[in-house]
């Protein structure tokens, strides 16, 4: 019988320049020390830290989760709005709805989305405007 | 695995067990058991920090001496361009270096910045090569690559694929020195003046190469205190610098991407500011960048644990000798036709090192140890103190999982723990105390009966 899955939530609020990028690198940190591929693990970084980022920067706040089993890494994220109104638009890359602030440093490239879904063995979304958007990408540890 | 060589050790009489070197260490490489410092072999990376910050001077670099070269025949003095630097107070030229060098013993010098003239030109034949990853990540200083094959094994194909200029500078120094003077190879000693104990490890473990052109390394300070006395009297020297002013500019911080005269380049230095970039790159927030230059130490090479003069004065004296040279450039200098790819190129990869960051080789057992962990984490004070030996609450709850330690070696834990088991004892003794009381209530009673019953 193998172990129950490790999960870790991370709170991650809305606008918080300050920590942003802060649970995606504990979760680095964590994968590197259960012995992940470096290039899974390349591929879950890359695709945390552009969910993290995306939670700080478009979400009015949410949390980002990992689940690591002997066999997949699930990452997720859920937020609690707005929710994104064209998701056939957002998927596509060099769209973005990020304001000037954001794009001020550096983010709005318009490549979050595609850059997750591009580094997932899995990805679904889902979002309901006014309500909130869930992600949740999974990973295959060969 | 292999345990490598390290330059980096500790002088055990010196060392009291501070938590100095702990708190500094950028790989959470040393711990405190027994009251002194051990520095755990495959996190090292040799950076030196440790050196900087020890109040005892417990922390040493292994290197060569000025005696030991004289246990070879014929004699080649590299000097690193950071050597250079060192003489602020006293106007002098590369020259006179060179001169005061053999004056102590060598006899022939030949400049590691002009193997890094060599290095630059076959950098830029590199840079116009687009199927290499981007950016191509310098790797010149050893600790970079040391914390690469460590910490960001995914980049190890970043890392620009040539040889070190010391390198690159011994091969072609042995190799004229015995066509001269018709000598054997092995009857030359090459050392190196080195700025760090890095390059030290480098000439003992290569990087990327099976053995070393080098034979030894000799510090900087030591270098100082030989030649500085003798520069004055060579004041009216006329040898010439055989480098460009970008070969001699690779000694400080930005060198190296500047002597690559390609605009979308970036030069970080100091090994924290090293590794957030890597974890940029790494993330691939810096595709778009071409070249980037890591230098472990602050200010670069001259800014190295083994130098003598301020990193940001021997910065300014660079500057002020490379203004003084003729303004060459190795474009003109240098003439690639003349190397053979291999004597350049990197004879084999650079391995990933990473094994000692796993809890376990199997996932399984490192999953329940990382929960573990976590669970201990969660009762521990979270102060980073130090004071178990480990450099943060959440290595310490690491070296608990991996067996190094106990909770109980937290201090915090252990005056809690301490604290209660007074209590214990104290609730003990009040127990036996009530009891005694009830006895002699019982005994009142008795008393009184009695003294009822006689009246």
């Amino acid at each position: 019988m193998s172990a129950p899955a490790l999960q870790k939530t991370y709170q991650v609020q809305h606008r918080d320049f300050g920590t942003a990028g802060e649970a995606s690198a504990d979760i680095k940190r964590m994968l590197r020390q259960l012995g992940v591929q470096s290039d899974i693990l390349r591929r879950v970084s890359v695709a945390a830290y552009e969910a993290e980022l995306n939670l700080v920067i478009h979400s009015l706040g949410g949390q980002l989760s990992l689940e690591v089993d002997t066999h997949h890494i699930q990452l997720s994220t859920s937020d609690t709005g707005p929710g994104i109104a064209d998701l056939e638009a957002a998927m596509r890359a060099g769209f973005s709805t990020a304001d000037d602030e954001a794009r001020g440093m550096g983010f709005g490239a318009g490549m979050g989305l595609p850059n997750m879904k591009r580094n997932a063995d899995a990805f679904d979304i889902q979002s309901t405007l006014g309500q909130g958007t869930q992600i949740a990408m999974t990973f295959n540890l060969s | 695995m292999e345990t490598r060589f390290h330059s980096v050790r500790l002088d055990k009489e010196r060392c009291r067990g501070c938590s100095n070197c702990l708190m500094h260490c950028p790989t959470e490489a040393i711990r405190v058991r027994g009251g002194r410092a051990h520095i755990i072999d495959e996190l090292c990376i040799d950076c030196g920090a440790c050196i900087r910050v020890c109040s005892y001077h417990a922390k040493v670099a292994m290197t060569d001496h000025l005696e030991d070269i004289q246990a070879f025949p014929y004699r080649i003095a590299l000097p690193a361009p950071s050597f250079y630097a060192q003489f602020s107070h006293q106007a002098h030229s590369i020259g006179q270096i060179m001169d005061a060098l053999k004056q102590i013993g060598f006899h022939e010098v030949f400049e590691v910045a002009r193997g890094a003239d060599i290095v630059t030109r076959a950098i830029r034949e590199l840079l116009k090569d687009h199927t290499l990853p981007r950016p191509l990540i310098s790797s010149a200083c050893p600790t970079v690559t040391r914390i690469i094959q460590v910490r960001f094994p995914g980049l190890i194909e970043h890392l620009v694929p040539l040889r070190q200029p010391m390198e690159v500078a011994a091969g072609i120094a042995r190799r004229a020195f015995c066509e001269k003077y018709h000598v054997q190879p092995e009857e030359i000693g090459i050392f190196f003046i080195t700025p760090c104990a890095a390059k030290m490890t480098a000439i003992r473990s290569p990087l990327g190469q099976r053995k070393s052109h080098v034979d030894g390394a000799i510090s900087i300070t030591e270098a100082y205190g030989a030649v500085m006395p003798l520069l004055n009297d060579l004041r009216h020297s006329k040898t010439p610098s055989t480098a460009t002013p970008l070969g001699v500019g690779w000694g400080s911080a930005g060198g190296e991407a500047a002597a690559t005269r390609h605009e979308n380049t970036l030069a970080v230095d100091g090994i924290e500011n090293v590794i957030r970039v890597l974890e940029e790159v790494e993330l691939g927030k810096l595709s778009d960048l071409d070249f980037l230059e890591t230098a472990a130490c602050v200010g670069g090479c001259v800014g190295g644990p083994l130098v003598y003069d301020n990193n940001f004065v021997a910065r300014n004296t660079l500057k002020s000798i490379t203004r003084a040279m003729p303004q060459q450039d190795p474009q003109e200098t240098v003439d690639l036709g003349c190397f053979n790819q291999s004597s350049l190129l990197m004879e084999q990869p650079i391995m990933p090192n990473d094994t000692q960051l796993k809890l376990s080789e199997d996932m399984e057992e490192a999953l329940d140890k990382m929960k573990l962990m976590d669970e201990i984490l969660e009762r521990l004070p979270g102060y980073d103190c130090g004071s178990c030996g480990s450099p943060s609450c959440r290595t310490f709850a690491e070296d608990i999982v991996r067996g190094y330690c106990v909770e109980m070696d937290c201090i915090f834990l252990l005056k809690d723990r301490l604290k209660l088991m007074a209590q214990q004892m104290v609730d003990l003794s009040q127990t036996q105390r009530e009891l005694m009381g009830k006895e002699a209530a019982n005994a009142k009673t008795a008393r009184e009966t009695g003294a009822e019953n006689a009246e």
